[in-house]
């Protein structure tokens, strides 16, 4: 069941933020004319001392996007994008341990904790101004050392042979049910996981979210990765589980519709479960570039960036105001806050609760 | 002393000095290079200490003392054993029944029942997964890890079994022996030293292994270590679980020691003559009926699976990748790390060999220690000290060569071993006696003599080098590829139809190199002792 609820999203904020964006990006570019334009990085001339550069672009982040956006960048400005593919939380473990070292200009991650713990680590510079009020400010990290660039939403995903639309759970603390003995499918391991126990643990304090768990141990079968959870959600091997929006999207492209035999399901907006969080973007510290590699975080919030991504198949929320991915059912709006990335934290209480409870090894 | 030595004792000093230079030189290369190597190859395990050095002890001990630390034990354990005992008895029985009885077809037999190791692992999770998804937990860990482990046992006994002279088999059943009693009381103890080899390599291979049990949710100490890093981003707490894993390693090799302390049981050599075969009669048609069911789970599934998605196609949007592109940079990657990897075993395996001293043993153990660590231990030990010490060389080809070479030293080091094992010390000896400096016997008596294990040493790491994913990802140069990681691109899409023409690429470069591998293992006229050991 949809129950669309408009959230009180500062329209007028955003608008001003991305106007203030436009401003930024123009007065950095000592050719341009100083007068704001709603498209800066495409009619803006690039600043004549990043042209030409090159920068490593570590991305956790869906490839086929990453490579459209790079491209598009690389046109706009002559900067030479060298990107480096994997998963998000390797990427971050390869950084750590580098250190000052890292031939990485940029890390883009899928997940606030990813961040958040290379920026614990002081290995993060401080985002332009700029680019940080091009979104709303909740979407970005607190202390200014990362950009929310996009924004992905958790919701239930169930088959529709097992689950009717009106049976499906309203809110992710139900799912610890005897309802669902046998029923769920769980990706605990995966990072998107961790900030929904995160809030869990919010809500209902260290023990509640401990009982809360062990029923979800009990109900649940455990299964390395979304993708996988999804699939199996889809042929029916568990009636529903929690991931990503996304996910079901890039399933229904894969599989085709008539290949679908699942639906989205909705946590109530103010529901632990109804998280929406964010896909950022940050300069390290250690880099070389910090031109070019600020410039690339000024591109990925800009409308051209935010309309590849609005197009692509990431099926993520795109941040600035005024773009948006029509496909996915439901608009950012109407799909829950943002949760503020420091609400999130680097995910360690919700990780040894995990583990305390045997969901994760 | 003779008149001419002491003048040249007093008279030449500088040349004396020189000789001394040479003969110590000639003495210390040889430890020198195996110690260099050793230290190369151990160096993951330095990194591990070091990380798990950074853990407090309370974190240690709240890490340690959880419960699940005894459901991971268990679980490490019982699959390891259970897996390593059914390759046993899997590889075992095949290889009897293709080398030592009247079964029709037996090379063809021989072949189909090596070929399961030109799927790559995570292809055999994979299909697993994709088209059987009940298969799950211990039980569908230890289906899928046996069936794609169990040719590591197959061709090593195969090959004992093909060039030890009938004799003993034969006296024994001219003392009234039947023929079970000779299989369990000659032929049996005449394969321990395989049998202990494959399972050696079996058992360390599951400890760290992550991949597959992560697609078959079981959990171990390897995906709890995999836990640590990627979910925790924790690496103090991954080194402290990766020290237990070498601790279950350093047992898994003490009991190996143990086996093969008494490995001299097999009389080998050119002259054996072969065995006439044991008459099947009646049971012809269960032990057929016995190796189709092998080759039916083991190779039928993972083809079956493939065949299905290649056919099957997929509507993906990513972008696509040139299949030559990959396959090129794939093989050459695969090449470059089998040579290095077969040339630095030889002074290892040499050095083991020739001195059977403590420092030689503990170098040969450190090697194979790192084949239990889990892939992504490796891979960021490698980050860490290439960041240090060779920058230039960060994240460029040379470094993923060397990735795979730490990775997969213990094959090669394995196969040279046992190649050397059939030289008698006393080839060297005599060529010494001749005249010859050390460099000369090494190329022309020892290294010839050894030459088809050094062929199996190259084929294995080339084999298992050209599938490696994890320290690819890491450590590959940024933007480029090989066929696994385009495979991984696509399968964390979701797209298994596009993700399917790697993997069968990828298995379909891997039949030539089983072939090679099966030939000359097999082939007693090649000499090839040992694959696998």
């Amino acid at each position: 069941m949809v129950v669309p609820i408009l959230r009180p999203r500062r329209r007028a904020v955003a608008v001003l933020g991305a106007a203030i964006a436009a401003l930024s990006l123009a007065a950095c570019s000592t050719q341009a004319p100083s007068s704001a334009q709603s498209n800066p990085p495409s009619s803006s001339t690039p600043k004549p001392s990043i042209a030409g550069q090159s920068i490593t672009l570590y991305s956790g982040q869906h490839e086929q996007t990453v490579s459209a956006l790079v491209a598009d960048f690389e046109k706009q400005t002559g900067v030479k994008v060298n990107v480096r593919s994997g998963d998000e939380a390797e990427l971050a473990n390869q950084i750590l341990q580098e250190g000052a070292a890292t031939p990485a200009d940029v890390y883009f991650a899928e997940n606030p904790p990813a961040l958040t713990t290379l920026e614990n680590k002081g290995l993060l510079a401080k985002v332009d101004s700029g680019s940080l009020s091009a979104v709303p400010a909740g979407d970005s990290s607190a202390k200014g050392d990362w950009v929310g660039v996009s924004a992905r939403q958790a919701l239930f995903v169930y088959n529709t042979d097992k689950v009717s639309a009106a049976q499906a759970p309203t809110s992710v603390k139900d799912l610890s049910g005897s309802a669902w003995k046998g029923r769920l499918g769980l990706a605990p391991s995966e990072t998107d996981f961790t900030p929904i126990v995160t809030r869990v643990i919010k809500e209902l304090g260290s023990d509640g979210a401990k009982a809360w768990l062990d029923g979800l141990k009990a109900n649940g079968k455990v299964y390395d990765n979304n993708e996988d959870l999804v699939a199996a959600v889809n042929r029916g091997e568990v009636a529903g589980g929690v991931v990503d929006s996304y996910y079901w999207y890039r399933l229904r492209d894969e599989q085709g519709a008539s290949g679908i035999h699942s639906a989205l399901g909705y946590f109530k907006t103010s529901d632990p479960g109804a998280l929406v969080d964010v896909s950022g973007a940050a300069v390290l510290a250690s880099s070389k570039h910090q031109d070019a590699a600020q410039a690339f975080l000024a591109y990925l919030v800009s409308k051209p960036a935010q309309q590849i991504i609005a197009t692509s198949t990431s099926y993520e929320y795109p941040l600035l105001d005024g773009v948006q991915d029509t496909r996915i059912a439901k608009a950012l709006k109407d799909a829950g806050p943002v949760v503020p990335a420091a609400d999130l934290g680097d995910g360690t209480e919700a990780i040894q609760l995990m583990q305390s409870v045997g969901l994760l090894s | 002393m003779s008149p001419p030595r002491l003048l040249l004792e007093r008279g030449l000093l500088p040349g004396i000095r020189w000789q001394a230079l040479r003969a110590f030189l000639a003495r210390s290369v040889l430890p020198l290079t195996a110690g260099l190597v050793a230290v190369v190859v151990a160096c993951p395990l330095v990194f591990v200490a070091l990380q798990s050095a950074q853990s407090g002890w309370g974190p240690a001990q709240r890490l340690l003392g959880r419960p699940l630390m005894a459901t991971l034990l268990w679980n490490t354990v019982t699959l390891a054993a259970a897996v390593t005992v059914i390759t046993l008895v899997v590889g075992f029985s095949a290889a009897w029944l293709v080398e030592r009885t009247s079964l029709p077809g037996r090379r063809a037999w021989t072949v189909l029942l090596a070929m399961p190791l030109a799927v790559p692992e995570f292809v055999h999770g994979y299909c697993w997964v994709s088209l059987f998804p009940s298969v799950q937990g211990l039980w569908g860990a230890v289906l899928v890890e046996s069936s794609s482990l169990y040719p590591l046992v197959f061709l090593p006994v195969a090959a004992v079994l093909r060039r030890t002279d009938a004799s003993a088999e034969e006296a024994a059943a001219s003392l009234g022996r039947g023929p079970w009693s000779t299989l369990w009381r000659v032929t049996l103890p005449m394969t321990r030293p395989a049998l202990a080899g494959g399972a050696l390599l079996v058992s360390l291979y599951l400890l760290g292994e992550y991949g597959a049990f992560a697609m078959l949710r079981f959990t171990t100490f390897a995906t709890a270590i995999y836990t640590q890093f990627n979910t925790a981003f924790d690496t103090a707490s991954a080194g402290m679980l990766t020290i237990v894993l070498v601790a279950l390693a350093l047992l898994v090799l003490l009991l190996e020691s143990q086996v093969a302390k008494r490995r001299r049981v097999v009389r080998e050599g050119a002259t054996a003559r072969p065995a006439s075969p044991v008459p099947l009669g009646r049971a012809a048609l269960p032990a057929v009926v016995w190796l189709s069911a092998i080759v039916a789970v083991t190779l039928g599934v993972p083809v079956y699976a493939l065949a299905y998605w290649l056919v099957r196609g997929s509507s993906t949007t990513l972008p696509s990748a040139s299949l030559w592109g990959l396959t090129a940079s794939t093989l050459g990657y695969a090449l470059a790390a089998a040579a290095v990897a077969t040339a630095a075993a030889v002074p290892v395996a040499l050095y083991a060999w020739r001195r059977d001293t403590g420092l030689a043993r503990g170098i040969e153990r450190a090697a194979y220690l790192t084949r239990a660590l889990p892939g992504i231990a490796v891979a960021l030990a490698l980050v860490f000290f290439a960041i240090r010490w060779a920058q230039p060389l960060y994240q460029q080809p040379p470094m993923l060569v060397v990735a795979y070479v730490v990775l997969f030293f213990s094959l090669a080091l394995t196969a040279v071993r046992s190649s050397l094992s059939h030289v008698p010390h006393s080839a060297e000896e005599a060529a010494q006696s001749l005249g010859k400096g050390p460099f000369a016997v090494l190329t022309r008596v020892t290294l010839p003599l050894v030459l088809p294990g050094l062929g199996a040493a190259f084929t294995m790491v080339a084999l298992t080098a050209s599938t490696e994913l994890t320290a690819t990802l890491l450590l590959r140069p940024t933007g480029a590829g090989t066929l696994a990681t385009q495979f991984w691109t696509y399968t964390t899409n979701l797209a298994w139809g596009a993700a399917a023409p790697y993997a069968a690429v990828m298995t379909a470069l891997s039949i030539p190199a089983v072939l090679l591998l099966t030939a000359r293992t097999l082939n007693p006229a090649g000499g090839a002792r040992g694959a696998a050991r």
